[in-house]
């Protein structure tokens, strides 16, 4: 930072603070965004929207979509549960399905991802939630294969062309800083609800990671892998088909990794829009407070989460192995044979005894019940605490602290952005601050969004308090810390939604559990940033540190941190994305910011209302991304990596 | 006679001598009056908007004028003819463009100026469709760092150019195992290339590119990974198929030795400019500038110069008795100079006619590496 960004800087925050200071006598239209200033963006595009729907006739073009997606959808269905549609196959049994599973997961990755593939399936099986997870399943699978191939032909396009990359970029940033309901706002309203709109939203929503790492991947393509290709005569379609497409192949792959994550967290939420399955069981437990079961929902969901994220990730790392010449076809295709052997035998089986086609509830293992009965005892036994908990937190803490965001005159807001701004990366930066944030005061959800602000900050405050000192702790120890990373890889597969249950489950629904949930899912990326930061700091740099008589404690205020802290501040930036999501997400337990109006806006189907609300989000979190961003590169070039 | 007979034209009329040259005869048909590849003038500038120094670039702008406009010159000015069955060989040190001239003598990058034939036909002309045939047809290439396709197996890696012409799948397999029989990688055929170490990939490109038969072939340090064994090996294989197929190469190495044993002319690269164009005696023997000269000093003379590099008129030599022969190195005859007493030896062609004399203690002082 350059003296004089400096002293503009501060100069913007002491105007800032002055305001603060003389709130009291400030003109109204200091205080909060005046009458003129606020547009009818809505409005606008209702009014937008309303030209693409009935003059363009983009309806009918949505309508074609769909009815593919429904033919589709029903293939899926009847196969996986018995959905009475074409081709009349189904139900697969269950148990055929488990093997399969389990076979894929050999096939990929040996015996531990076939005991996590294969015993996933059966846990659904034998708990009794097949119909709900076949479900959720028969989205995915056709949602997947839609998004890949999107991904790859934007991701195509995108590479081919500067000019489309140059306009594909911004709308991609915006895309993933978007909540997911204002996704499914706009599909409600050309769609409808139920599965068909449950999946387009969520290839809407998967698509963007599919175009960056097929980007990403065609790139990094060696020049003289497409040169070869060249020199070999290939024409421009064969040198894309044949040479550059196989050879980003790992890439790709980590996209459709990508893709079908979203999907799954996409499908669980889907459940506000009409979707069945897993996740409309869950919201259902949940608002129900039934414990016991919405637990057993968790962990099928935390499963299916981490079989596909290590199934697919598996297959982007597998590397072609090649067969000894004059081994038998028999030998070349074993697992094929394998497979096939086990199908008939399965098969057998659910030919004979109709529980291994479908386990119906009745006979089902769920232990539910005596789980809710240990959990009441439980929560009974932690009530004082909890109780209590809450009601310091919710009267010393969160309710003080709300207040004083609200209280906050409008102006003083933007200039203290601003300061912060420029001293981040000058001009610039102050202007991009200001254009991210200037909309959301003219959007006429000023109060609401500081409400977010507010959640956000303390959630990210605490879970800064609590991931540093545990990332801390991990990385001092090797094994340790790949334990926890692995942990952290772990928990970032799962759906966000998951994170309600246990806070639900202490706090009860209220501000406490929401600021909780969000708290656990926004330490999860400080925890492995500042693991990854500290590992990363060069060891011999440590080395030369203790030579010269530093104690520990010296090592790790003076070296260590300092030269962690762009990592760590990756992971803070991740953290406030996360927490932005999780607080639109926990709205329905109870909470007034923008994310309970995003609700309100998608239940009465409010294209205008819901964008708006979305991109006030989208912006809050792409323009802490920018401060980041700015402020990490240049201290990644005064460090000199 | 002159003093000096030409190497040139000695190399082109005198017969092989089987005792000579390597393990296979220097009886190429080098057409220099058919240049297959012909290049004038070729500049080829990296950077931001190379286009915009085009105009000065008949003024031949320094490096250093050239680095203040942020652009590199890694081919500059570069004219060349490479005959019909000729190998040319391009050396010098890294960065001082060889890679870039042989990419641009394939068009796998376009020039900034300059132009470049092609079997009489401008190649920065040609349709993507006409480059690519030609490519199909005539042109193979072997890269430094392999370029292999990580996906494809070896065989199929091999095949791969012929799967481009649209040959059926068992006929290009077939050809395939045949190159790999010959690159000594038989029995690797179904492994990938991240299975192999780097001289065995080195070798799958060596096949790819032999696959197709090139009339035309680019090979860019395709020995470098090698081990010293098998590169032996391959540069014999290497010379019996030159001598075989009669096609036009253009060939990088960083080792003189190679260089030696292999080229019909040497290439002399320093920052992007041809020094040097000329027969390996030439290059050792009169070296054009001072850099070339610094840049052979290391080379055993000896095992370049020839007799009849060497030779003077006989008459009034008073030379007589046992001629050598005129294709023969010093090396090759050292024993003979050392252990002989004349003054003066006969030295004969293929013939036996004699064509001169070799001065012995001019002979003998390069042979212990005097300045002679
Ligand atoms: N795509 C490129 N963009 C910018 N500069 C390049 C590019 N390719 C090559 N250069 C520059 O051109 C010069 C010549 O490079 P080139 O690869 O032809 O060298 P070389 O003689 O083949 O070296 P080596 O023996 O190491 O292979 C170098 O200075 C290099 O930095
Ligand atoms: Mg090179």
């Amino acid at each position: 930072m350059t003296a004089g960004q400096a002293r503009v800087a501060w100069g913007l925050v002491a105007l800032a603070a002055a305001l603060v200071m003389l709130r009291e006598s400030l003109p109204s239209g200091l205080v909060r965004p005046p009458e003129w200033m606020v547009l009818p963006f809505a409005d606008w595009i209702n009014a937008a929207f309303a030209f693409l729907r009935d003059d363009l006739g983009l309806m009918t073009l949505t309508r074609a979509f769909s009815d593919v997606m429904e033919a589709c959808l029903d293939v899926t269905a009847n196969l996986l549960y018995g959905k009475n549609r074409w081709p009349h196959l189904g139900p697969i049994p269950w148990s055929v399905i488990a093997v399969s599973a389990g076979m894929v997961g050999f096939a990929l990755g040996g015996w531990r991802l076939a005991a996590l593939a294969g015993g996933t399936f059966v846990w659904i099986a034998v708990m009794g939630q097949w119909q709900w997870a076949m479900e959720t399943l028969s989205v995915i699978l056709v949602a997947t294969p839609f998004s890949v191939a999107l991904g790859l032909g934007f991701g195509v396009l995108a590479w081919r062309s500067q000019a489309f990359e140059r306009l594909l970029n911004p709308i991609l940033n915006i895309a993933q800083s978007m909540p997911h309901f204002a996704y499914m706002i706009p599909v409600v309203v050309f769609i409808g609800v139920g599965p068909k709109a449950a999946a387009i939203v969520t290839i809407i929503f998967s698509v963007p990671p599919m175009i960056r790492m097929t980007l990403l991947g065609l790139r990094k393509v060696p020049p003289e892998v497409v040169e070869s290709g060249k020199m070999s005569g290939a024409t421009r379609w064969q040198l894309l088909t044949r040479v550059r497409i196989p050879t980003a192949r790992t890439d790709i792959l980590i996209g459709v990794n990508q893709v079908v994550m979203q999907c799954l967290a996409m499908v669980v939420l889907a459940s506000f829009i009409g979707m069945p399955g897993l996740g409309q069981k869950l919201l259902q437990l949940l608002q129900a407070l039934k414990i016991g079961l919405s637990i057993e929902i968790g962990i099928t969901i935390v499963l299916l989460a981490v079989m596909l994220d290590r199934l697919s990730k598996a297959w982007a790392m597998k590397q072609p192995v090649h067969h000894m010449p004059g081994v038998r076809w028999i030998e070349r295709h074993r697992l094929l044979l394998i497979w096939l052997g086990l199908v008939a035998l399965t098969s057998a089986l659910a030919w004979l005894h109709p529980y291994f086609i479908e386990v119906e509830r009745k006979q089902a293992l769920s232990m539910a019940g005596p789980v809710d009965a240990s959990m009441k005892v439980f929560i009974r036994a932690m009530t004082p605490v909890t109780e209590w908990l809450r009601w310091f937190l919710i009267t010393w803490v969160l309710i003080p602290l709300r207040d004083a965001f609200l209280w906050l005159p409008f102006a003083a807001v933007l200039l203290l952005l601003a300061g912060i701004g420029w001293a981040v990366g000058g001009r610039r930066s102050a202007l991009v601050c200001l254009a991210f944030f200037l909309p959301i005061a003219m959007s006429g959800w000023w109060d609401r969004a500081m409400i977010t602000v507010y959640m956000v900050c303390v959630s990210v405050l605490v879970a800064v308090l609590i991931g540093v000192p545990a990332g801390l702790w991990g990385a001092a120890r090797p094994v340790r810390a790949a334990r926890l990373l692995f942990l952290c890889d772990t928990f970032q597969t799962f759906p966000s939604f998951i994170y309600l249950i246990p806070v639900v489950m202490l706090f009860g629904v209220n501000d406490v559990a929401v600021v909780a949930s969000v708290v656990v899912f926004a330490t999860v990326p400080i925890i492995r940033y500042t693991i990854e930061g500290i590992l990363g700091v060069p060891p011999e740099i440590v080395e030369a540190s203790s030579m010269s008589g530093a104690t520990r404690g010296q090592i790790m205020r003076h070296v260590q941190l300092p030269l962690a802290l762009p990592t760590m501040m990756v992971g803070a930036n991740q953290s406030v994305m996360f927490s932005l999501f999780m607080v639109i997400i926990a709205a329905f337990i109870g909470t007034q910011d923008l994310g309970q109006e995003m609700q309100r806006a998608l239940s009465s189907t409010d294209v205008g209302k819901g964008l708006v609300l979305g991109f006030a989000v989208a912006f809050m979190g792409l323009m802490v991304d920018h401060l980041i961003l700015r402020w990490s590169d240049g201290r990644h070039r005064s460090l000199g990596f | 006679m002159n003093a000096l007979p030409d190497p040139v034209t000695l190399s082109t009329t005198l017969p092989p001598l089987s005792a000579g040259w390597g393990t296979v005869p220097k009886d190429r048909h080098v057409n220099e009056a058919e240049p297959v590849i012909a290049c004038r003038n070729l500049w080829k500038v990296f950077g931001d908007r190379p286009d915009r120094i085009l105009s000065r670039l008949n003024c031949n702008p320094s490096a250093e004028e050239l680095r203040q406009s942020g652009l590199i010159a890694a081919v500059r000015d570069v004219s060349l003819t490479i005959g019909r069955g000729e190998m040319l060989v391009v050396m010098g040190l890294s960065g001082s463009g060889k890679s870039t001239l042989v990419r641009c003598l394939s068009r796998l990058i376009d020039v900034t100026s300059g132009a470049i034939i092609v079997e009489g036909r401008d190649i920065g002309a040609m349709t993507e469709t006409e480059l690519i045939d030609l490519r199909r047809r005539k042109m193979g290439m072997v890269f430094q760092s392999f370029g292999l396709l990580p996906h494809r197996t070896v065989v199929d890696n091999v095949a791969f150019p012929l799967e481009m012409r649209g040959q059926d799948r068992s006929t290009r397999i077939a050809r395939a195992m045949e190159m790999l029989e010959l690159v000594g990688l038989k029995g690797r055929e179904s492994y990938f290339p991240r299975e192999l170490s780097g001289g065995q990939q080195q070798r799958v490109g060596i096949a790819r590119s032999l696959a197709v038969e090139p009339e035309i072939w680019f090979l860019d340090e395709p020995f470098s990974a090698l081990d010293p064994l098998i590169r032996r090996e391959m540069q014999d294989e290497f010379l019996r198929l030159k001598g075989m197929l009669s096609n036009t190469i253009v060939f990088i190495t960083h080792d003189f030795d190679e260089a030696l044993r292999l080229a019909d002319r040497i290439a002399i690269m320093k920052d992007g400019a041809v020094e040097q164009c000329d027969t390996p005696e030439r290059i050792v023997m009169s070296p054009a500038t001072e850099y070339v000269a610094k840049f052979t000093s290391a080379v055993d003379r000896s095992r370049v110069v020839r007799a009849a590099a060497l030779a003077i008129p006989a008459e009034g030599t008073g030379a007589e008795g046992q001629p050598v022969a005129a294709g023969q190195t010093l090396r090759d005859l050292a024993r003979l100079i050392v252990s002989d007493s004349r003054a003066f030896i006969p030295v004969a062609d293929a013939q036996g006619h004699v064509i001169g004399a070799l001065d012995r203690q001019r002979a003998v002082d390069l042979l212990l590496g005097e300045p002679a």
